[in-house]
């Protein structure tokens, strides 16, 4: 085993353990940012194997912008965060599932690409793709742009209030009456908490909508 | 300097830095004495006892300047191939410089008229 080889195994490692955070935490949050470690390593994955531009592109657009969105995601849906469990009690199915596909995709790659004596890989370096894209690849990369525009514009009407609605509706509150009080002290107090769900509905309280 | 060398500089940099954090962390639990308290738990020592969770939902509207971080993250990842070999190019090269040049301002307009789009519209104001 090479130095190589032991790089490689350690960062799979990594890899693979915050993949299994990822699907065995019990708080979505947590497994969020399992998610972005997990993306992280994949790019250390990448970097092992030569592909210096695309660990780049990994961390900056996975590890960046789809971890940033899933966060915001789970942050403006009532996703449930926090102290309340989750768990989709179908362990059995999804450990079936990703088994399966686990061993297929192993088989087919061992299959291919068996017998193939490992190379030296050189492989295509940051110019040499610069010079593909503007070379051959113009239309491709401005149509790119347009699907960009399109997702931002679909999303900024999704997101956006329209002038003449009234942003008051959507002031609620996300306090189940009954909740565990976040704190201790608030646990001793907690006839205190009890009375706080009598105040006038909408009116906006710790915990509501920022 | 060979892609290892360099490669393992950053990977050197990565494990001092995991290391010194973790000795720093370390050294402060073993000097620091140990009092637990309940009241060290609270979320405000003095003040009004904080009612349900911190976790509550957040105004959508926040959603779509996470989107165009995203969007103009990507715009990035077009802009380092392109500046790394606009300086080679000139007029005889496939592509030519002005034509990179086009290319890249073109991509590069598009997104900003997206950005336009949302000032517009009003997205970037809080009201």
């Amino acid at each position: 085993m090479t130095g190589h080889d032991a790089v490689f195994l350690l960062v799979a490692l990594f890899t693979g353990g915050a993949a299994l955070l990822t699907v065995t935490s019990k708080n979505l949050f947590h497994a969020a940012l399992f998610l972005a470690a997990t993306l992280a390593g994949i790019a250390g994955v990448f970097l092992v194997l030569r592909a210096d531009f695309l660990a780049l592109v990994q961390l900056v657009v996975y590890v960046g912008a789809v971890a940033v969105l899933f966060l915001f995601g789970l942050m403006v849906t009532r996703a449930p965060i926090g102290r309340e469990a989750l768990d989709g009690q179908n362990r059995g199915l999804a450990l079936a599932v990703s088994g399966t596909l686990f061993v297929v995709l192993s088989g087919l790659i061992i299959q291919s690409f068996g017998g193939v004596r490992a190379a030296e890989v050189t492989g295509p370096g940051i110019r040499e793709i610069g010079i593909a894209i503007f070379a051959h690849w113009v239309l491709p990369f401005e149509l790119l742009s347009m699907l960009l525009l399109a997702a931002l514009i679909g999303a900024i009407l999704l997101a956006r209030r329209e002038s003449g609605e009234s942003g008051e509706e959507s002031v609620e509150r996300r306090i189940d009456f009954g909740d565990e009080p976040s704190t201790e002290a608030g646990a001793q107090a907690l006839p205190a908490a009890d009375t706080a769900g009598e105040l006038p509905a909408g009116e906006p309280v710790a915990g509501g909508e920022r | 300097m060979s892609f290892e060398q360099e490669y393992g500089t950053v990977a050197i940099f990565l494990i001092v830095g995991a290391a010194l954090y973790a000795v720093i962390m370390l050294v402060n639990r073993v000097m620091r004495p140990s009092v637990p308290s309940p009241l060290k738990l609270t979320t405000y020592e003095c003040g009004v006892e904080a009612v349900g969770s911190g976790w509550s939902q957040m105004n959508i509207r926040y959603y779509v300047f996470a989107f165009l971080f995203v969007i103009f993250d990507v715009e990035a990842i077009f802009l380092f191939p392109w500046a790394v070999i606009i300086g080679e190019l000139d007029a005889t090269t496939t592509p030519s410089s002005l034509f990179a040049l086009i290319a890249m301002f073109l991509f590069i307009a598009t997104l900003l008229e997206g950005l336009a789009y949302a000032w517009k519209k009003g997205v970037l104001t809080w009201d």
